[in-house]
């Protein structure tokens, strides 16, 4: 956990967009498969936009291109599990080549 | 409402295809949907809506599992764009913002999806990059779906044409286009589109008026309103006053003898004064354009584009279907040679059920034979069919976007591959069927002896090779004025590519809209063509300046134009040499005076 806190964020996580696609349509709907599953609310932030986790079309609107930095936050800690299965999936480029 | 008669206005535009055509508008227009009623909900409506929008995704998605059922196997990047829009429907910035719009704002659920659509479609517009932004359109398909079920109206689309009309739309996608009863088409009007358009490609082939890019036409034509099409001025005449319809009735006339004047003399050979002959012959995309190209006296097909059918729909064709469709090609043309071209996807006609990704700039990036190479088993499928399609006539292979050897050397051995396989199965084709190159690659054009040694015949693709070359795309406003045909860089390329196919013995076609131009014949001829390709529509006027040309005064004209150092000293040139030859202009009445918003 961070110091950067805003209210109600419990567990947040950085991670590095590796794949050559970035966030495209097909890794946008794995994270938000992923998310769907969430007990608690999941968020994106990139930069200064923040976006629901859950919803592919607001993943996508991040345009995060590969080496784009993401912050993912889970406001419910029952979600840390989850929040590392995401970040892993990310981490592996979501399983492209 | 007033009575009043609405003022003749005039709308200009690119020039589509040229023609003159008079009648009533027919407005298409893809978000035609947008159309949607707003109603406030009591209270106690709130619940009923909700289950009414839930009800019409419930249907949305059953159609989606439909589709996704009826797709065979072997096509999984399709099933994935089906997969992708059954999620689309339930995704949060979907159903979940309608629903909560619904509730709070105690509105209908149509006008509840339209402002999803709205904010989705700002929230899209934002984005740089392409590929993320393009998406949109898949959005926008599962919402016509959904409001489709909700409005329970059927597809208000381009299918339901059933009288001769004018056809207006902000764009026409090949999946539209195929879709058109061609019959009840008059001439084309779009928003969007350039002279290298799809749009444009199919109003010419079927030979009717069209004027594209007019940006706003469809916010200023209704459906029924009375128009007039200039294609050749790229005009556009709305409510025309009684002597701008007279005017227009005679310039048809007129144009339409001068057509039929040049097209009696089309079946004949095209031969020069001193007994050289040059084949003629058409592009083509659909079967149905084969009849256009034998009627204009088409020698040949000398571009069969194949990617129709692959576009038209979301499910790869099989090999059945293909073979079906190039046989019927081969046979109405034999023994005339159909050169069929292999699958050509690329940036403005990507297929989404094939190409996932075109990338941030298409042109360069994975199209036509890179995309082939790259999916050898979409590939294999469609040189089987070309290769059981040549048993029945004389085709020609020819390999698109053609960079290098190694490129070549691959599609060969992709189709000996195929060919074994037929070998095996005991079906027959072509032994002896000719393999050819386009050159539209600069690079191709600079390596052409080496690509020689592989190849029957080239084929040079004008458009493509000027865009690459000159680094211009044609239909950006800015620099479409540098895409320049005539440009010595480009000649270079193209003498280039037409001394080493005389010196290595290789058949020399081009297939470009160059070829098209009567402008061009005398150099081209002098350049050692043997063959010029270009849409059925174009045949006639350039077999008729083929005819009116001697070869050896051609060849010592190429010497003069390599020796200008621009496009317009060139064009220059050829006009005064051969201006008074080759009448390009079309004869027109007296110009009444049509002046744009005139009362």
């Amino acid at each position: 956990m961070t110091e950067n806190n805003p209210a109600g964020i419990r567990l947040e996580k950085e991670v590095v967009i590796v794949n050559e696609l970035g966030l495209h349509a097909r890794s946008a709907a794995q994270v938000a498969k992923m998310a769907q599953k969430a007990r608690g609310a999941i968020f994106i932030r990139m930069k200064d936009r923040q976006v629901d986790a859950k919803s592919m079309l607001d993943i996508m609107s991040l345009a995060a291109g590969k080496g784009s930095v993401l912050l993912i936050c889970a406001k419910d800690p029952r979600d840390e599990a989850l929040l590392n299965s995401i970040v892993a999936l990310v981490e592996q480029g979501f399983g492209e080549d | 409402m007033s009575e009043d008669i609405a003022p003749q206005k005039m709308l200009m535009g690119i020039p589509g295809s040229p023609g003159i055509c008079i009648g009533k508008a027919y407005l298409v227009d893809r978000e035609n949907l947008d159309v949607v009623e707003k109603y406030v909900l009591d209270g106690g409506q709130v619940a009923e809506e909700v289950t009414r929008f839930k009800k019409a995704v419930k249907q949305a998605e059953d159609e989606l599992a439909r589709l996704i059922k009826r797709s065979p196997k072997e096509v999984g990047q399709h099933i994935y764009i089906l997969e992708a829009h059954k999620a689309l429907l339930k995704d949060k910035m979907f159903f979940g913002h309608t629903v909560d719009t619904i509730k709070k704002a105690k509105v209908n659920a149509e006008w509840a999806l339209k402002t999803t659509l709205d904010r989705i479609r700002r929230v899209f517009n934002r984005v740089e990059d392409d590929y993320i932004r393009a998406r949109l359109d898949d959005v926008v398909y599962v919402y016509n779906r959904v409001m489709r079920n909700l409005v329970g109206t059927q597809d208000s689309g381009i299918d339901k044409i059933d009288k001769r009309v004018i056809l207006v739309a902000h764009d026409v996608s090949p999946a539209e286009a195929s879709q058109i009863q061609l019959e009840w088409v008059k001439g084309f009007v779009t928003d969007m589109g350039g002279p290298t358009s799809h749009t444009s490609i199919i109003a010419r082939t079927l030979q009717i008026p069209a004027v594209l890019g007019l940006e706003n036409a469809t916010k200023k034509i209704r459906t029924g309103d009375l128009i007039i099409v200039d294609g050749a001025a790229g005009a556009v005449i709305l409510n025309p006053e009684e002597k701008t319809l007279l005017y227009y009735e005679q310039t048809q006339e007129i144009y339409e003898a001068y057509q039929a004047r040049i097209a009696r003399k089309s079946h004949f050979p095209a031969k020069t004064s001193d007994g050289v002959l040059i084949h003629v012959n058409g592009n083509i995309e659909l079967l149905e354009e084969v009849v256009a190209a034998l009627d204009r006296g088409g020698d040949g097909i000398g571009l069969y584009r194949t990617e129709f059918l692959y576009l038209n729909r979301r499910i790869l064709p099989t090999e059945e279907e293909l073979f079906e469709n190039y046989k019927e090609v081969v046979e109405v043309m034999n023994p005339r040679p159909v050169t069929i071209r292999t699958l050509d996807v690329n940036g403005d006609k990507v297929a989404a059920g094939i190409m996932p990704d075109s990338g941030d700039n298409p042109a360069l990036g994975l199209r036509a034979i890179r995309f082939c190479l790259k999916n050898p088993d979409i590939f294999l499928v469609q040189l089987r069919a070309i290769l059981r399609a040549s048993a029945f006539g004389h085709v020609r292979l020819l390999f698109p976007m053609i960079s290098g050897v190694d490129e070549l050397v691959q599609a060969r051995h992709l189709t000996a591959q195929a060919a074994q396989e037929l070998d095996r199965q005991g079906l027959a084709y072509d032994r002896e069927l000719e393999v050819g190159a386009m050159i539209e690659v600069p690079s191709a054009a600079i390596i052409a002896d080496m690509l020689a040694e592989h190849v029957d015949f080239f084929s040079i693709g004008t458009n493509d090779l000027i865009q690459y070359c000159l680094a211009v795309d044609r239909s950006n406003k800015q620099v479409a004025h540098l895409f320049q045909s005539l440009h010595p860089a480009v000649i270079r390329l193209i003498k280039r590519v037409a001394d080493v196919s005389k010196d290595k013995g290789v058949r020399l076609a081009m297939c470009g809209e160059m070829a098209a131009d009567p402008l061009n014949t005398p150099f081209l001829l002098g350049m050692g063509f043997d063959e010029l390709s270009m849409n059925p529509q174009a045949i006639p006027a350039v077999k008729n300046a083929v005819r009116g040309l001697c070869a050896s005064d051609c060849r010592n004209v190429v010497n003069d134009i390599m020796r200008e150092d621009t496009a317009q000293a060139i064009a220059r040139l050829i006009l005064e040499t051969y201006g008074d030859a080759l009448p390009m202009e079309i004869p027109r009445p007296d110009s009444p005076s049509v002046k744009a918003g005139a009362a």
